[in-house]
C-alpha cells in the first residue's frame, strides 16, 4: 500500500479510503428527479426533426445542437446535487411508473441516477454536444445534414435510456436504440453519390462505396445482435432465477449468496459476451473496423467516445454479479488482455487513419474490460480510464476528420505527411490526445491508463501467474500503443509531404476546431483532476463500494518508470521509422505477421470460415432438404395421390357394360380363390 | 296348363328321386331353353330375344311344376310370361328398333371380355356345383301334404309375414317411382277447347284445313288405307292418307291416280285394269323409316325440352 | 337322372344371361339378360327346396320374382326415360359419368 501511494500516478490504486460497500438506492430528489427530461430533450428533438422532414431543414441542426446541450445543463445540475449529498444518498430511483406485467414479471420502468449513470450522463452530453457542433460544419454541405443530426439525437436519447435504465430490460431498450442509431449512422452514406446534388468535393462518399457503407452498418447490426442473444439469454437466466430485472434486486440477489456459482457464472459470461458484442471485444470485434464508413462525427461520438464503452458500462453496472463469479470475471480479463494487444497488433498496420484509430479504440476498451474483470479493484479505473479515453479519442477522430476535411475526404496516411504546418490548430489538439494516450504525465491517459497497468499486476485470487500474466500483456500493449499511435502521428503531421498535387490542405472552420479544442483541455487536464486524491474512485464508491487490495508484484514506482520506458522507446522508433524516413506512398511488401495485420488479422476469413461458409452451406443443405424431403414428401404425395387417381380414372369409362365386366371378372376371380384355398 | 299340373306330379316319384318321365321333360325342354336363352346373345332383332327370354320363362314354369313348386310355376306364367315380357315388349315398341340392337361390338375389347367372363362363370359354376355333395334329396312330399300354396302360405305369411310387409311396401313404391320416373312436367299453359278451336279458326289463314280430312281410299277399286281420295276436283288428296303411312312411305302414289283421272277425263279410261303400283319399295331396312318417324313425332312438338338435350348429346361425343 | 341337372341348368342359364348383360347394347336387352339370371337363380332355389325338403327355398324364389317384378317396373321406366331424353336404349350412349378426359 505505501509503495503504491508513493506512486507517480497520484495513489490513485492506494487512496486512503475506507472499505465500503455499494449503498442503497433512495427515492429522486431535487435536479435528479428530473432526470427524464435527460431523455426526452433529444428524444423529442430526434421525433420532430424526423416527422417534420425536409421543413426542418434550415434550422434541424440548431435543435439538434440544442437538445444535447441542454440535457447537458440538466445533468450538471444533477452532477453538483450528487457532489453536494453524502455518499448514501448519491444513488437515487426515479420511478416512472408500471411498464410490463405479465404474469410473474411485474416490471417498473424507472431511471438509476447514481455517480455511475451520472457520470456516463455526462460524458455523453458533453462530448455529444461538441460533436454535434462540430458536425454543423463537418456535414455542411450534405442534403441530408437534419436526418443526421436527427440519427445523433436518437443515439443520445437512447445512450442515456442505457445508463439511466435502473434494470436490464431498460438498459436492453437502450442497448438496441443506439444499435439502430449506430446502424443508421454507419450506413447514413448508403445512396449513390450522384444522388446528392451540390457536392464539389467535400464529404462525398470518396473512395467508399455506397453498397459498402451500407454492408458495414449490416455487419455491425449483425455482429451485435450476437451479443444481443447473449444479453437476452442473461435476461432470461436472471428472470427465471431472480424473479426480476431490476438492479436493486438482481445485486440483493447476487450478494445474498442465493444463487450457486455455476448460475452466477453463466450469468456473467452471458453479460460479457453481449459486452463483447456492443464493445468489440474478441471475438466480435469485425465490426467496429467496418464502422468506420460512417460519417466521421459518428466514429467519434459513437464508435470511440460512448456506445462502444457500454460494454464496460454493462460489467461495471453488473458489479454483483461478477463480484459473486470470479471465474467469469477471469474471462472477462482474458477477453480485455486479448483484444488489447490485437488491437494495438492492427493499429501497427493500418494505413486508413480511421482504421488505425478504430484499433486503437478497440485496444482501449481492452483495457477497460480487462480493468473491469479485476473485480472491485478495478471498476472505479475502467471507468475513469473510459472518461478519459471519450475526450482524447473524441478529440483525435474529431482531428481525423478535419485533416480528411483538408485533404478531400482522403483516408490514406501514406498520401498525408507535413500536414503539421498547414493545420496548426488540428495538429496541436491531435497532439494532445496523442500523448494522452501514450500515456505521457502529466496529461490524461498517464492518470488513468498506469492504474489499470498497476492493477493488473496486483495478486487477484492469490494466483501470482495471472499477475504477471495481465501485468505484462498490459505493459506490452502500452508499448505497442505508443508505437501505433506515433506512427499515426508522425505519418499523418510529420515527415515529406506526400499528397498528390490537386491536393490543398488548408485548416477546418472555427465551428469544427472550437470542440477539438475543448476536447483537447480535457484530454490534457481530465485525467489528472479525476484521479488527484482518488476523487474519481471515492465519486464511484456509492456503486462500485470501495475494497482492500493487494500489492502489486512489483513496486508500482518500477511499474511506472518501466512503463513510460517502454512507451518512449516505442515513440522514438515510430519517429526514427515514419519521421526521419520516407514513407512510401503505397504499402510495401512485409512480413506475413504486417499482412495479416492488415487484414485485421484475419478477422474475417475467419468469421466467414467458421461462420458465414458453414452457415451458408447449412442453409443450403436446409433447402434442399426442404424442397427435396419436406416438399419431396409433400409433393410426392400429391404425385402419388394423381397418380392413383389417373390409373383410377382409366376405368372410369361411362359404360355400364365395361363396369359389369370388372364385376362379373372379380366375382370370377373371387370364386376361383374361394376353391383354390379350399382345395 | 290345368292338365299339365295334374299330370306331371304323376310322373314324380315320392322320395323326390327323378322318374323316367321327369328326365325325358327335362332332357326335352333344356335343350329349348339352352337356345332360347342364346336367343338373347344371338338376336338381332330385340323382339326374337324377347320370345326367345319367353320361352325359356315358360319352360321353367314346367320345371317348377315337375319339381313340386306348382304354385311358383303358376306365378311364373303369371308374373314373368304375362306380365314382366308383355311389359318388355311393350317398351321395345315404344321405343322401336334402333343402332343398338346391332351385333357389331363397339367397345374395344368387350367381346373378349365378356365371352370370357361368360365363359369363365360357366366353368366356375361348374366347379362349385361339381364339388358341392347334395346328399339324397327328400322331396317334398311331406312339405306340399296340405297343398303347395297351402305350404307357401305358411311360411310366407308365418315366418316371413314382415318380409312380405316389405316387398308389398317396396312394390308400391316401384309403381310410385316409375310414375316419377316417366312423367313430364307442363312447361305452356293448359289450353281449354275454346282456345283450341280459336287457334284452328285462326290458323285458316296458313292453309290448314278447318274441317276434318277427308277418309282415304275412296276409290271403288282400291278401298284401302294408302289410297288418297278423291277431292271435288277429282284430284287426290294426299292429306287423306293416314300420317303413320305416308312417314313409312307406303302410301299409293297420289300422282298416279291423278294420271289415270286424267286418262278418264280424257275418254279412255277402259284402257286400265291393272292396279295401282305402290309408291316406293318396301324398305330394305328399317332405319330410314324409323328416323323419318322419328322426326315425324319430334315435328309435333311433344319433344320441345328434349332437343336441348339432343344437342348436347352430340356435342358429348 | 340326377336332380343335379337342374343346378347345372341353372348355371348355364346364368352364364348367358351374365354374358347378355356383357355383350348387348340394347339396353332391354341387356335388362332381359339380368331377368334370365334371376329366373335362373329361382330354378335353383326350387331345385334346392326340393332337395331339402322344405319350402324355404321356394319362398325365397317368391320374393325374387316380385322384387324382380318390381325392379322391372323401375328399371324400364328408367329406360324409357332415358330413350325420350337421348333418342337411344343404347347403354352405351349413357356414359355421362364417365371421366372427363378420354382414357389414354
Amino acid at each position: 500500500m505505501s509503495t503504491l501511494a508513493t506512486s507517480l500516478t497520484g495513489a490513485v490504486l492506494a487512496g486512503a479510503l475506507p472499505a465500503s460497500e455499494p449503498v442503497g438506492a433512495i427515492p429522486a430528489t431535487g435536479a435528479a428527479s428530473g432526470a427524464l427530461w435527460l431523455i426526452l430533450l433529444p428524444a423529442i428533438s430526434a421525433a420532430l426533426l424526423l416527422v417534420l422532414g425536409r421543413r426542418a431543414d434550415r434550422w434541424g441542426h440548431l435543435l439538434g445542437v440544442l437538445a444535447p446541450a441542454a440535457s447537458f445543463v440538466v445533468a450538471a445540475a444533477i452532477a453538483l446535487q450528487l457532489l453536494s449529498a453524502p455518499a448514501d444518498q448519491r444513488v437515487q430511483d426515479v420511478d416512472l411508473g408500471s411498464w410490463i406485467s405479465a404474469g410473474a414479471l411485474d416490471l417498473h420502468a424507472g431511471l438509476r441516477v447514481d455517480t455511475l449513470s451520472v457520470t456516463f450522463v455526462l460524458l455523453v452530453t458533453f462530448v455529444g454536444s461538441l460533436i454535434h457542433v462540430y458536425s454543423i460544419a463537418y456535414m455542411a454541405h450534405d442534403v441530408n445534414r437534419r436526418r443526421f443530426f436527427a440519427y445523433l439525437n436518437l443515439f443520445v436519447a437512447s445512450m442515456l435510456v442505457l445508463v439511466l435504465g435502473d434494470s436490464y430490460l431498460l438498459l436492453f431498450f437502450g442497448w438496441e436504440g443506439v444499435g439502430l442509431a449506430s446502424y443508421l449512422l454507419i450506413g447514413f452514406w448508403n445512396h449513390e453519390v450522384d444522388a446528392r446534388p451540390g457536392h464539389d468535393g467535400d464529404h462525398t462518399v470518396s473512395g467508399v462505396n455506397a453498397l459498402e457503407n451500407a454492408v458495414a452498418a449490416k455487419k455491425a447490426f449483425v455482429a451485435n445482435r450476437v451479443g444481443d442473444l447473449g444479453m437476452l439469454v442473461a435476461m432470461g437466466l436472471l428472470f427465471a432465477n431472480v424473479g426480476a430485472l431490476d438492479f436493486g434486486s438482481v445485486n440483493a440477489a447476487a450478494t445474498g449468496g442465493h444463487l450457486s456459482q455455476g448460475l452466477l457464472t453463466a450469468i456473467g459470461l452471458m453479460l460479457l459476451l453481449a459486452a463483447t458484442g456492443k464493445s468489440a471485444q474478441f471475438p466480435l470485434q469485425s465490426w467496429l473496423g467496418d464502422a468506420m464508413a460512417g460519417p466521421t462525427p459518428v466514429s467519434a461520438l459513437i464508435h470511440a467516445a460512448t456506445m462502444v464503452t457500454a460494454g464496460v458500462y454493462l460489467i461495471v453496472r453488473s458489479q454483483a454479479i461478477f463480484d459473486a463469479a470470479p471465474n467469469a470475471r477471469l474471462v472477462v480479463v482474458i477477453i480485455g488482455a486479448i483484444t488489447l494487444l490485437y488491437g494495438a497488433v492492427v493499429g501497427c498496420a493500418k494505413d486508413d487513419i480511421k482504421k488505425a484509430l478504430a484499433a486503437s479504440t478497440m485496444s482501449q476498451i481492452g483495457y477497460m474490460i480487462l480493468a473491469a474483470g479485476l473485480g472491485p479493484i478495478g471498476y472505479a479505473l475502467a471507468i475513469m480510464h473510459l472518461v478519459s479515453h471519450g475526450f482524447f479519442k473524441a478529440g483525435m477522430f474529431l482531428g481525423a476528420g478535419s485533416v480528411m476535411h483538408g485533404m478531400n475526404d482522403s483516408t490514406d496516411m501514406r498520401r498525408f505527411g507535413g500536414l503539421g504546418k498547414h493545420m496548426k490548430i488540428t495538429y496541436a489538439t491531435f497532439a494532445a490526445g496523442w500523448l494522452a494516450i501514450l500515456g505521457i504525465p502529466p496529461l490524461s491517459g498517464f492518470f488513468t491508463k498506469d492504474p489499470i497497468i498497476e492493477a493488473a499486476f496486483v495478486v487477484q485470487d492469490g494466483q501470482v501467474w495471472r499477475a504477471w500474466v495481465f501485468g505484462l500483456v498490459t505493459l506490452l500493449g502500452a508499448a505497442i500503443t505508443s508505437f501505433y499511435m506515433s506512427r499515426l502521428f508522425f505519418m499523418t503531421f510529420e515527415g515529406k509531404e506526400r499528397w498528390e498535387d490537386d491536393v490543398h490542405p488548408h485548416e477546418s472552420p472555427k465551428l469544427m476546431t472550437a470542440p477539438m479544442i475543448v476536447l483537447a483541455v480535457g484530454s490534457v487536464a481530465l485525467g489528472g483532476i479525476l484521479a488527484s486524491g482518488s476523487r474519481f474512485t471515492q465519486w464511484l464508491a456509492p456503486v462500485t463500494g470501495s475494497h482492500e487490495h493487494g500489492e502489486p508484484v512489483l513496486p508500482a514506482l518500477v511499474i511506472t518508470i518501466v512503463t513510460l520506458v517502454l512507451v518512449i522507446a516505442a515513440a522514438v522508433l515510430a519517429w526514427q521509422r515514419y519521421a526521419r524516413q520516407p514513407v512510401p506512398t503505397t504499402a510495401p511488401a512485409a512480413s506475413w505477421l504486417v499482412q495479416a495485420a492488415r487484414e485485421d488479422l484475419k478477422q474475417d476469413a475467419v468469421n466467414d470460415g467458421l461462420l458465414v461458409i458453414p452457415g451458408t452451406y447449412a442453409t443450403r443443405a436446409l433447402v434442399f432438404m426442404d424442397g427435396a424431403v419436406v416438399d419431396g414428401a409433400v409433393t410426392g404425395i400429391a404425385r402419388g395421390t394423381v397418380a392413383v387417381g389417373d390409373a383410377a380414372r382409366r376405368p372410369q369409362t361411362g359404360f355400364v357394360r365395361q363396369y359389369a365386366s370388372t364385376m362379373l371378372l372379380g366375382l370370377v376371380a373371387l370364386v376361383v380363390i374361394v376353391l383354390a384355398v379350399q382345395s | 296348363m290345368t292338365t299339365l299340373t295334374t299330370l306331371l306330379p304323376a310322373a314324380l316319384d315320392a322320395s323326390g328321386t327323378t322318374t323316367t318321365g321327369e328326365a325325358i321333360l327335362f332332357w326335352v325342354l333344356a335343350p329349348i331353353m339352352v337356345v332360347g336363352a342364346l336367343g338373347l346373345l344371338f338376336a338381332r332383332k330385340a323382339v326374337h330375344a324377347a320370345l326367345g327370354v319367353i320361352v325359356v320363362m315358360i319352360s321353367l314354369a314346367f320345371m317348377y311344376v315337375a319339381q313340386d313348386a306348382v304354385f311358383l310355376g303358376i306365378v311364373q306364367v303369371v308374373v314373368y310370361t304375362g306380365a314382366i315380357m308383355m311389359l318388355f315388349l311393350f317398351v321395345l315398341m315404344l321405343v322401336g328398333v334402333d343402332s343398338s340392337d346391332s351385333l357389331t361390338e363397339t367397345l374395344a375389347g368387350q367381346r373378349v371380355v365378356g365371352i370370357v367372363a361368360g365363359l369363365g362363370l360357366a366353368v366356375v359354376l361348374a366347379g362349385v356345383i361339381g364339388r358341392a355333395t347334395y346328399g339324397a334329396p327328400v322331396g317334398l312330399q311331406d312339405a306340399n301334404a296340405e297343398t303347395n300354396p297351402v305350404g307357401l302360405a305358411k311360411i310366407v305369411f308365418g315366418q316371413h309375414a314382415f318380409a312380405l310387409e316389405i316387398v308389398g311396401a317396396l312394390l308400391v313404391t316401384a309403381a310410385l317411382g316409375a310414375l316419377v320416373l316417366t312423367h313430364r312436367e307442363r312447361l305452356t299453359p293448359k289450353r281449354d277447347q275454346r282456345q283450341r278451336a280459336d287457334a284452328r279458326v285462326a290458323a285458316l289463314a296458313d292453309g290448314v284445313v278447318l274441317t276434318p280430312l277427308p277418309a282415304p281410299g275412296v276409290y271403288a277399286r282400291h278401298n284401302a288405307m294408302d289410297v288418297p281420295a278423291l277431292g271435288p276436283d277429282g284430284r287426290p288428296l294426299e292429306a287423306s292418307v293416314p300420317r303413320v303411312i305416308r312417314v313409312r312411305g307406303q302410301e299409293a302414289d297420289a300422282r298416279e291416280y291423278a294420271a289415270r283421272i286424267d286418262r278418264v277425263l280424257a275418254g279412255g279410261w277402259a284402257a286400265d285394269s291393272e292396279p295401282p303400283p305402290q309408291a316406293s319399295e318396301p324398305l330394305s331396312g328399317d332405319e330410314p323409316a324409323t328416323a323419318a318417324l322419328d322426326a315425324a313425332t319430334s315435328q309435333t312438338g311433344q319433344n320441345g325440352p328434349a332437343a336441348a338435350p339432343d344437342q348436347s348429346t352430340e356435342a358429348d361425343r | 337322372m340326377s336332380v343335379t341337372n337342374y343346378v347345372v341348368l341353372a348355371a348355364l342359364l346364368f352364364s348367358i344371361g351374365a354374358s347378355a348383360v356383357l355383350l348387348r347394347r340394347n339396353a332391354i336387352i341387356v335388362f332381359m339378360g339380368v331377368e334370365l339370371m334371376l329366373n335362373a337363380t329361382n330354378l335353383a332355389l326350387v331345385t334346392f327346396a326340393r332337395i331339402h325338403g322344405n319350402l324355404v327355398g321356394q319362398v325365397l324364389a317368391f320374393f325374387v320374382m316380385v322384387v324382380a317384378a318390381a325392379e322391372v317396373v323401375v328399371g324400364l321406366a328408367i329406360i324409357v326415360s332415358i330413350y325420350r331424353t337421348r333418342r337411344s336404349a343404347s347403354v352405351d350412349d349413357a356414359n355421362l359419368l364417365k371421366d372427363v378426359r378420354e382414357p389414354a
